[in-house]
Order: C-alpha cells, then sequence, then structure tokens
C-alpha cells in the first residue's frame, strides 16, 4: 500500500479529510459528542458495513457485483441462531467457525455460476438473492427467533470489551487489514486486481480470470457469512428481513470509498473511508433533525457526487490515453 | 542483412499441417512452420493471411482442429496461455496488453510473480525483489523507468516497452513478435532490435511478423509467407528477394472473377480536398463520381477506417472541406451523413453493423424509422413491405422477416446490413471491408451486388484489404500508408506487386 500513496494519493486523502470535516463539525455543534465513546460507537455501527465492503469490493474488482450479500447475511444468521437455539450447551465457538464455512459456501454458488455457467453476475447474485432471501422464510417458516431464545455467550461475544474496543469492531478492523495484505501479498489476490484490471491481458499472462472471480464470491461470501453471525447477536433478533436491502449500502460504501464499477482500481483503505463516511453521516444527519427520507436522499446525493468523481477520474486518465503520441510518432 | 548463424539441422519449434476453424470460416488451412534455435523468421502475409489465429495457437490462446506441434523433436499441445509460458513460448503483442492500475514492476513480473518464504510455504508475493527483477531487466534493456510507476500513466510506446521486458522475465525460448514496431518510434524500434539480436545470440527462435520491408530484411534470416491460410514458402532469407516474397503474398493471378467496371461515369458526386485528423490521417483529397467505384487499399492501421467514419460525421476532421455535388457541406453526425444521402456499411459487423438479436425488418428499418412512422409510432405493415423487396434483390436466405440477424450465416448477414443501408437510397455508399470473413460464394454476390449498384448512378467508395477484390471492382484504387494517399492507380494499370509497394513502403528503403 505504500506503493499507492507514492502515485496516487488524492483521492483516499480527499475522502478522508472530508469525513473528518463532517465528524469535526459535528462534535463542534455538539460539545457533549466529543468523547472517545462517540468514537468507538461509531465504528460499533459501521464494522458490519466495513466486512462487507471488504468483500464487495473483492468482487467489484473482478468487474463483477455481489448483490447477494445481505441475503446471505440473514441466511447465514437465522442458521446459526437455529444452531444455537437447538444447541445452546455447544456454546458459541462452533458457531463462529461455522459462520464463514457457510457464508462462503453461499458464495461459491454465485462463484460457480459465474465461473462454470457463465452467467452475468448481476444476473446471478440477483437470483441467489431471492433464493437465499427466500430459504430464510422456508427454515424458520416465518417465524422470528428472539434474544430470549438465544444463548448469553452467543448474544454477548460481540459487545465484550477489549481494549477499549468491542470484538466487533475488532473483528472490523482485522478484517479490512487481512483483506487489504492478502489483495497486496497474495497471488490469488492480485490475480484478483489483474483479471478486473484487463481480462484480455490477463489470459495472455496465464491467468484464469473466471477462477480469479470465483475466488472473490467466496471471500464476499466468507465475509457475510461471518456479518450473519456479529448481525444477529448485536440486535439479538433474526427473521426473514434482516439487513433487507442492506446490500445497497454495501455497494455505495464502496464506489464512494473510490472502488470501480469498471474493475481492477480500488483499495481497502479507500472502502474503509466510504464505510466511515456514511456512518458519520447517518449518524450527524439524525442530529440536524433530518427525516429519514432526507437521510437517504443525502446518502444518495452522496453516493452520485463519488460517481461523478470516479467517472471524472477515469476519463481524464482516458484523454491522456489518446493524447500520446501513438501513431503520430510511427514513421 | 545478418551474418549467416551457425545452426542445428532441427528445428526448435514444427508445425505441421495445422487447421483452425471459425463456424463456416478457415482461419488456417495447412499452416506448416520451421522456428530454428538462434534465428530470426519472419512471418509474412497479408491482412487476413491467418498470421494472428496462428499467434494466438502458439500462445495457447485458441487450440487447433488438426495438425501438430512439436518442440525439439517431440509432440507438444498448448493448452492454455500457461502451457505456453511454461514450454518458454512468450509473445509481443500488437496491442500493449498491460494493466493500466498495476505497476511497471508488477506488470514485467506478472507471469511468475517472485514469493517470499513463509513458514507455511512460499505463499506471499515478494514486492522488494519484484522491483529488483523489475530494474534489471529495465536496465539490461535500457529503458528508463520506474518500477513503481502505474502503466496508466505511461504513454503507448513505453507501454510496450513494458511488455516487451515481461515477455523476456523468465524462460523464452521462443518469442513471438507480432508487429512489435507499430507503435514504436524509429529510435524505440532500434533499441527492440538490438534486444531481438542479443536473444537471438543467447539462442532463442525469434518469429517476427511485420509488414515494413526494410525491418523484415534488416532483422530477419530466415521467412516464411502465409496465404489464405496455408503456408505458401519458407527457407533462407538471403536465398530469396522482395520480389519473389510480395509475389507470394499477393498470389499471382487475381483469382476470382470480377465484372468489369462501368467505363461511363456521372458527374463529380463528391469531393475531398486536405481532410486532416491527427493521428489517423493527414492531407487527404480526392474526388468520386456518380456510377464510380474507389478503391481504397492499404495495411491495417493506414488510416482508411478514420478517413470514412469522418467522412460520415463519426469523428469530426480537424481541417479540410467536403463538398457534394459541388457544395461544401460539414457533416458532424451520422443524422446529418444519412440526411445527405450518405452510407456506410462498418467493418465490424457484428458489432458496428447489425443488431444481431433484433429480426431481419427491425434491423433493415432502423435508419429509415422517419419514413416508415406515423406520429412516432412505427407502422408494422409499412415497414414489412418496405423490407421484402430489399430481401428478394439481396437474396437474403432466410426463414423469414422476422428471423434474428444472429442466425443468418456471415454472408447472409452482411446483406441484411447492405439492405438496411440502401433503404435509405444512398447517393454516396461507403462500404468497409464488405467480404470480410464471408464464405467464396457470398463474396460473389457482394461483388456483383457493388457493380450493379453503380451502374444505377450511386456513387461508391470500396475499403478494402484484399488486393484481387479491390483490383478488380474499382474505377479508380486510392493506396494509403501512414494516414496519407500514397499512390492512385487507374483501372487496369496497378499489377499486384506495385500496389502492395504503396502500401508497405517498400522500394523506398531499399
Amino acid at each position: 500500500m505504500k506503493r499507492y500513496s507514492l502515485h496516487s494519493p488524492p483521492r483516499e486523502t480527499g475522502l478522508a479529510l472530508l469525513t473528518a470535516a463532517m465528524l469535526a463539525g459535528m462534535i463542534l455543534a455538539y460539545p457533549h459528542m466529543a468523547s472517545l465513546r462517540t468514537l468507538t460507537a461509531l465504528l460499533d455501527d459501521t464494522a458490519i458495513l466495513i466486512l462487507l465492503a471488504c468483500g464487495q469490493m473483492t468482487v467489484l474488482l473482478t468487474r463483477g457485483v455481489d448483490l447477494s450479500v445481505a441475503a446471505n447475511v440473514a441466511l447465514t444468521g437465522m442458521v446459526l441462531a437455529l444452531i444455537n437455539h437447538h444447541w445452546p450447551e455447544r456454546g458459541v465457538l462452533p458457531v463462529l467457525l461455522a459462520a464463514p464455512v457457510l457464508g462462503a459456501l453461499l458464495g461459491a454458488i454465485n462463484g460457480v455460476l459465474v465461473w462454470r455457467l457463465r452467467v452475468p453476475p448481476i444476473v446471478a447474485t440477483l437470483g441467489t438473492l431471492a433464493i437465499y432471501r427466500g430459504l430464510v422464510f422456508v427454515l424458520s417458516e416465518g417465524a422470528w427467533i428472539n434474544s430470549n431464545q438465544m444463548s448469553a455467550d452467543f448474544l454477548d461475544l460481540p459487545r465484550a470489551s477489549w481494549l477499549g474496543f468491542t470484538v466487533l469492531s475488532w473483528l472490523a478492523l482485522g478484517g479490512a487489514t487481512c483483506m487489504g495484505l492478502w489483495l497486496h501479498y497474495s497471488e490469488r489476490g492480485r490475480n484478483i486486481r489483474a483479471a478486473g484490471d484487463n481480462p484480455d491481458a490477463a489470459l495472455y499472462a496465464g491467468i484464469d480470470v473466471g477462477r480469479s472471480q470465483f475466488h472473490a464470491f467466496v471471500v464476499s461470501g466468507a465475509l457475510a457469512g461471518l456479518c450473519g453471525y456479529l448481525w444477529v447477536a448485536r440486535f439479538g433478533v433474526a427473521y426473514t428481513d434482516v439487513a433487507q436491502g442492506f446490500e445497497l449500502q454495501v455497494i455505495a460504501a464502496c464506489v464512494i470509498g473510490g472502488v470501480s464499477i469498471n474493475g481492477g482500481v480500488g483499495t481497502v483503505a479507500g472502502a474503509l473511508l466510504g464505510c466511515l463516511f456514511l456512518g458519520v453521516l447517518n449518524n450527524a444527519l439524525p442530529l440536524l433533525g433530518l427525516s429519514p427520507f432526507w437521510q437517504m436522499a443525502v446518502s444518495g446525493l452522496a453516493l452520485t457526487i463519488a460517481v461523478v468523481f470516479n467517472a471524472r477520474a477515469q476519463s481524464s486518465g482516458k484523454r491522456s490515453f489518446i493524447q500520446s503520441p501513438a501513431r503520430g510518432s510511427a514513421q | 542483412m545478418n551474418k549467416p548463424l551457425s545452426q542445428s539441422n532441427q528445428p526448435l519449434l514444427t508445425l505441421s499441417s495445422v487447421r483452425k476453424q471459425f463456424g463456416g470460416v478457415r482461419a488456417l488451412e495447412d499452416a506448416n512452420l520451421e522456428l530454428h534455435a538462434g534465428s530470426v523468421t519472419a512471418l509474412l502475409g497479408e491482412n487476413g493471411a491467418g498470421k494472428s489465429t496462428l499467434v494466438k495457437i502458439l500462445t495457447g490462446v485458441l487450440q487447433p482442429d488438426g495438425g501438430e506441434i512439436r518442440i525439439n523433436g517431440s509432440s507438444v499441445r498448448i493448452e492454455s496461455p500457461r502451457a505456453a509460458l511454461q514450454l518458454g513460448i512468450s509473445a509481443i503483442h500488437q496491442e500493449s496488453v498491460v494493466f493500466g492500475a498495476l505497476s511497471v514492476a508488477e506488470n514485467i513480473c506478472i507471469n511468475a510473480r517472485p514469493r517470499r518464504r513463509t513458514p507455511l510455504g512460499p505463499l506471499l508475493v515478494d514486492w522488494t525483489e519484484m522491483r529488483r527483477r523489475a530494474r534489471i531487466l529495465l536496465s539490461e534493456l535500457e529503458i528508463d523507468l520506474d518500477p513503481d510507476q502505474p502503466v496508466s500513466e505511461l504513454t503507448i510506446a513505453q507501454k510496450h516497452l513494458v511488455q516487451i521486458a515481461r515477455a523476456l522475465n523468465g524462460a523464452h525460448r521462443i518469442v513471438i513478435m507480432d508487429e512489435p514496431t507499430a507503435a514504436l518510434s524509429r529510435r524505440e524500434t532500434e533499441d527492440l532490435f538490438r534486444i531481438a539480436r542479443r536473444l537471438q545470440n543467447q539462442g532463442s527462435a525469434l518469429l517476427f511478423i511485420g509488414h515494413k520491408f526494410d525491418e523484415i530484411f534488416a532483422l530477419s534470416n530466415r521467412y516464411a509467407v502465409f496465404r489464405d491460410g496455408s503456408t505458401i514458402a519458407q527457407g533462407l532469407l538471403r536465398d530469396t528477394t522482395q520480389e519473389r516474397l510480395i509475389a507470394d503474398m499477393v498470389g499471382r493471378i487475381v483469382e476470382q472473377r470480377f465484372p468489369a467496371p462501368n467505363p461511363h461515369l456521372g458527374s463529380e458526386l463528391l469531393r475531398v480536398e486536405a481532410l486532416s485528423q491527427t493521428p489517423f490521417f493527414r492531407d487527404v483529397s480526392f474526388s468520386v463520381r456518380r456510377g464510380e467505384i474507389l478503391g481504397f487499399y492499404g495495411l491495417v492501421g493506414a488510416g482508411r477506417s478514420e478517413l470514412m467514419q469522418a467522412l460520415f460525421g463519426l469523428q469530426a476532421a480537424q481541417e479540410g472541406k467536403v463538398f457534394l455535388d459541388g457544395d461544401a457541406v460539414d457533416i458532424r453526425s451520422p443524422e446529418a451523413a444519412i440526411h445527405n444521402g450518405l452510407a456506410l456499411v462498418p467493418e465490424d459487423r457484428q458489432h458496428q453493423g447489425a443488431i444481431l438479436d433484433l429480426a431481419i425488418t427491425d434491423n433493415i428499418s432502423l435508419p429509415n424509422l422517419h419514413r416508415l412512422g406515423c406520429r412516432g409510432f412505427i407502422r408494422r405493415r409499412r415497414e414489412r413491405s418496405a423490407t421484402q423487396p430489399l430481401m428478394q434483390y439481396l437474396q437474403i436466405k432466410a426463414a423469414g422477416q422476422h428471423q434474428r440477424v444472429r442466425e443468418l450465416s456471415g454472408g447472409n448477414q452482411q446483406k441484411v446490413v447492405l439492405a438496411k443501408w440502401l433503404a435509405t437510397r444512398p447517393r454516396l455508399l461507403i462500404l468497409d471491408e464488405p467480404t470480410k470473413g464471408i464464405d467464396i460464394g457470398a463474396k460473389v454476390a457482394v461483388y456483383q451486388l457493388i457493380r450493379e449498384l453503380a451502374d444505377q448512378g450511386i456513387a461508391i467508395i470500396l475499403v478494402s484489404s484484399e488486393l484481387p477484390e479491390v483490383l478488380g471492382l474499382s474505377n479508380r484504387v486510392a493506396v494509403m500508408r501512414h494516414g496519407r494517399v500514397r499512390a492512385l492507380f487507374e483501372y487496369g494499370q496497378a499489377q499486384p506487386e506495385q500496389v502492395m509497394r504503396a502500401a508497405t513502403g517498400a522500394g523506398e528503403y531499399a
């Protein structure tokens, strides 16, 4: 990541400054907010968004999109809640292990559809989104699993505090760090980036583009599975409509963070900042007394502005591509 | 020419009777090729002779339908680009295939990223080693680039150099150079040749694909000529001449029968004066009369397609004037071009010409909807009755008007595109590679049609890379190279060799 800071600092720093400015403005207007508690609460609120955005950005890097993440959260969350409900004596550890595995399986289904059956990612995950949501209803028979039906250790783990942060926050920070390192230092991570940057060139370089997409979907699914547990435990309830529509916020956070929908471009740091930006926005707007509907509109506006910025950054890059002395100097 | 090298008799790589077919089109019919260690083999052939397909087979992107590939005498299958790299076959491609968002170092090492040891095995990418390796390769090639720079910030020529460095990272017994000099300046070309000679001295076998004879003779010592997917000749370059090579490339006789052009032409319809659009074409002037067929010949990248797109208003020309029937016109959009009676049948039929998933009728009526409409709604019956006679006239073979264009053969797809533009009743019809990739029977039908349209008084511009076609059909042939019209031949005056020479610039260097 040191590598990128050498040549392309502006996007992430700009967003970081903007997020910090909003936070500072919020604290200046409401001095009672100026406490460490505000910051840790903010991180707690955005932790699940951060984990999901790390997975989503990996898929976006390969020129794909994963619309099924929120449905994956709901389905894994429901399965884990049911397991805990029926076998509370087994404790939280098996649940913690099963969550990413189950999520990865659901992600692998997306991956196989895209890689082997060549279904476009948006269509494949639109289909699995509906299937996974439907399965939540089938499994629970439409019933809710409430906090009194889950064991205490299951519910308390995400909220447990360690060195000033909750386990939930630590998982988000650790997950983001691991994803950043993985994308930067692992062969698979590099292949994912290359395959989305230029699939033709990747083919010639001996990289299996479809397999890279598959890997991205599996990673996205595993993180969604982990979030399935975190969501259900944090809010103390599992039902069919858990995280309904949340996939759009996840994609929005990535795009605001400078991850390109066209693949190949984007950093974990950017996605993280995109999440924090949305988190601050969602915390600040209620303080201003805006109705929830206005909050949606303001989030949407932020997203649109981010997309325009990205498009302009990309087209200016293309312009220099044409202007370079290509065929003119071929004499 | 190079000094003769000592070579073993056994070739490093041998291709025998390799075949490849795409749908109904035979790209390679009988490809034979020998590459020797320590020698540079030039691969020559017209556009469409099968050179690109051959490169794709050697690099594992395509699988041959038949024939045999041997390396060091033993038969091999190159089942993927990765397998090709493992066999030591690397390629420098015509267009630069690089990763814009990745650094110069990673672009160079993308085939084989160095790993760092961890307790669990060599799992991590070793960025320090990657930079070091890139720096060594770049300095060996005397290329001054920062390994950490993102490739998107480089010029096209620099991107190409990065690609060359990549081809030399790792084993490279066989190096394929597919028109590597097209994007390079004179100095960069000399650098490339220096690199090529060093590889040659190190014992690599090089395959050099190019169109410029001065470069071919400066670099290579062996040659192979392809025509229509088959190897016509191969051997040592010192045993042949430029004239022999050109004759082999174009074929000695014009093989198809063409209806002779009409000598009685109408008044001048189009006049173009000093049209320029850097970097594609410069200072182009010509005129076309009613009933005339004006051919445009040149190699890929000579600027012909760009010139036609400028005439049709797709890309505004920067300088120059265009007159229609003596009146100056300024055509800035395809809509304006259609309004002025122009029609363009584009080169890329599947992407620019036809909408494959629409019915034949819908395709044909697309540019004519204003004539078929009634207060914004399309009259289906009028649409059908307008299409039917055209389908009959062009003898489009289809199950019916509502068949999707995707389901038709290449020749019939092309006829649908032609019908679409004929329905606009154009005064000037521009045809860009109208017979590309269609079988011989359909070609003859298209030739007949072009001739008939000219006889009806339509002015026709025929852009084609097939020499017999351009020479057989056109009243006059303009030859373009590097964005300029280099020569203009009258019907019957041009010999294929002369035209080829004007297109390649051969002879200017001899």
